[in-house]
């Protein structure tokens, strides 16, 4: 490495240097924050106060005709004990936690262990299988709700051929979140990729000592590779629980293209869950009551509640996750 | 891991412990593995890019080959829906927003990874922490400040804030600015060099990749929101983005699914080419938001 002679160059060099060293270290500090500024703005007026705004709001009954009047609990009371929607909401989201992360976490590592042994045409494995990945939400929803039409969609067609009755999927209030989660197991491009690097990063010679031990692929999978990757899998799961926590974009806009009528938007949110209630997420109905119905104080109750489980979450989990910890790389 | 390794490694070397003919139809199984996953992965868009390409009545039978190929559906796209419009809005987003988060973003990037200083660490967590909350816990207030400023209608609450640094793209450059030994900087410092003259002649340079890496992230997550123009620009078409315009698109034009497949074509259009530009970097960044460089 160039970097030895960096150093030895430096060595040289840094007697001389020492009387400066203190304010030297006071100018790069002030250089630092002053770099630093901008992100340090962003974080009080895009977080700090939104945060403290929204804990305040959902004390007050706040629309876009009133300013905010303080109500108490009313909010939350509301929230835990009448909302008749917010049960099955909340019970859809925590479906997508617990289905369609842990699916994904595997189907991805398969396949990344699949790409690991491929060593002809590597490159070109690996880019069709991070293709999907790359296709834009909105349009891969809009596809896959085509694919998977009930009456002239592919996917039912080739079930037919194979003499199999296809079921509704999108429109299917029993279908809807399972055609989602083959969805999310198509585009899962990006944890596909992050295992495969943390696969490639695996010692060789664990694999080579333990088959000489007579240890089978199997056993090699337990004993070398899960225990070795597993901080990445930890990544992939919190990231994976925080992004099903606010599963929005893919269920909104199926339930918009599989019901026919014009989406979600422009205050319009009657399709919101189609079919029946079976899309409704959590984040879904706190969108509906915030900025279709301009509720804010309502809005700000659930989004605290949301607020608390993910920070509940990651206090839990933060200091276990190499790439978030500050020191990890000192 | 290091530890456990190294004994182990004095042992290997050599033969395996695999016969040939096992090897072969372990050979073929993998590869028939990898054939099936790769058919998966791109009958999809394959079933699309035809269907688009069928006449409208044609996209509603079995067939699966357009009998006649419909390149004016790409044409009617265009002339049914202000798309070419859409497309200037989604251009200016992204690339606004891109340009924006670099200005704010490597600068802050830089001062956490290659400047040591009280105060580092507790400003990255923060960052981190905004980068992980949902951003349905700040939207209301956030929402009601650009009502405020009646900046509601235009995708400007989505471009402007990327001036006071994206929290996601700090910390993938971080990531990237780790990975560049300190020696470099220290070494332009003792030739006296400032801050700003290390971050613009020595890291700036050396991570270029990183950077390119960034910037398409960014470029792809505004050319992909659907939640942030939902939210701001959704009463006034003239300023929606193409993926917005793309999921209100069915709902305006019925069954018509040739003419929405034309659309869902077009929009995915331009990330493939970039993709196929930039790809090299864009993975290396993926790999690094998962592990340590």
């Amino acid at each position: 490495m160039t970097t030895d002679t960096t150093t030895q160059a430096l060595a040289r060099r840094a007697p001389t240097r020492v009387p400066r060293r203190r304010s030297a270290e006071r100018r790069r500090r002030r250089t630092a924050l002053i770099m630093l500024t901008p992100a340090i703005l962003g974080l009080l007026v895009f977080f700090v106060y939104p945060l403290l705004a929204s804990i305040y709001f959902s004390f007050t009954r706040y629309n876009q005709l009133s300013s905010p009047q303080w109500v108490g609990l009313l909010n939350y009371r509301y929230l835990f004990t009448q909302d008749p929607q917010v049960g099955a909401a909340a019970l859809n989201t925590l479906w997508f936690v617990v289905i369609l992360v842990p699916v994904r976490i595997v189907c991805a590592l398969v396949v990344a262990g699949l790409l690991v042994r491929a060593r002809t045409l590597s490159g070109v494995w690996r880019t069709i299988f991070y293709l999907p990945a790359l296709v834009p939400p909105v349009a891969s929803v809009v596809a896959f709700v085509f694919l998977f039409n009930p009456g002239t969609g592919p996917v039912n067609l080739i079930l037919k051929f194979f003499g199999i009755h296809g079921p509704l999927w999108f429109n299917s209030p029993s279908w809807s979140k399972p055609s989602l989660v083959i969805l999310g197991v198509w585009v899962m491009g990006d944890i596909m990729i992050i295992f495969l690097a943390s696969l490639l990063e695996v010692p060789k010679e664990l694999y080579e000592a333990t088959s000489l031990d007579g240890a089978n692929g199997l056993q090699q999978v337990r004993h070398i590779t899960l225990p070795t990757i597993s901080p990445v899998i930890g990544f992939a799961v919190v990231t994976g629980v925080i992004a099903a926590l606010q599963y929005f974009t893919e269920a909104a806009v199926a339930s918009g293209v599989a019901s026919g009528q014009a989406t979600v938007g422009g205050g319009s949110s009657a399709n919101l869950g189609y079919p029946g209630t079976s899309l409704l997420t959590y984040t879904e109905l706190l969108y509906q009551h915030g900025f279709a119905n301009f509720q804010f104080g309502y809005a700000s109750a659930m989004a605290v509640v949301l607020f608390v489980i993910t920070a509940v979450l990651l206090a839990l989990t933060i200091r276990r996750i190499s790439v978030f910890r500050p020191e990890a790389d000192q | 891991m290091t530890t456990i390794s190294r004994p182990l490694a004095t042992t290997s070397r050599g033969r395996s412990a695999q016969t040939r003919p096992a090897k072969i139809l372990r050979w073929i199984a993998e590869h028939a593995a990898l054939v099936a996953v790769a058919v998966l992965c791109l009958a999809p868009i394959v079933f699309v890019v035809l269907t688009s390409l069928m006449s409208s009545n044609q996209a509603l039978t079995a067939s699966i080959i357009p009998t006649h190929w419909e390149w004016s559906n790409y044409v009617k796209v265009f002339t049914t829906v202000p798309l070419a419009q859409w497309f200037g809005n989604s251009a200016m987003y992204a690339v606004l927003a891109t340009l924006f988060m670099l200005v704010s973003s490597v600068p802050a990037a830089y001062a956490l990874a290659q400047i040591k200083f009280k105060g580092a660490n507790l400003i990255f967590l923060a960052i981190i922490i905004t980068m992980l909350l949902p951003p349905q816990v700040t939207a209301v207030p956030i929402y009601v400040l650009w009502s405020q400023l009646h900046l509601t209608g235009t995708l400007w609450p989505l471009i402007l804030p990327n001036l006071l640094g994206d929290a996601f793209s700090i910390f993938l450059l971080r990531q990237f600015f780790l990975t560049i030994p300190k020696e470099y900087a220290d070494a332009a410092r003792t030739d006296g060099c400032g801050e700003f003259g290390v971050l613009l002649k020595v890291i700036v340079p050396m991570a270029r990749p990183g950077i390119a890496s960034a910037a398409i992230f960014m470029f792809f997550n505004s050319w992909n929101d659907y939640y942030g123009p939902l939210l701001y620009a959704s009463e006034n078409p003239n300023a929606w983005p193409v993926a917005y315009g793309l999921a209100t698109f069915r709902g305006v034009h019925g069954t018509d699914w040739s003419i929405t497949m034309a659309m869902t074509v077009v929009v995915m259009i331009p990330v493939v080419i970039i993709f196929f530009f930039a790809q090299k970097a864009f993975v290396e960044g993926i790999a690094l938001t998962g592990t340590k460089g």
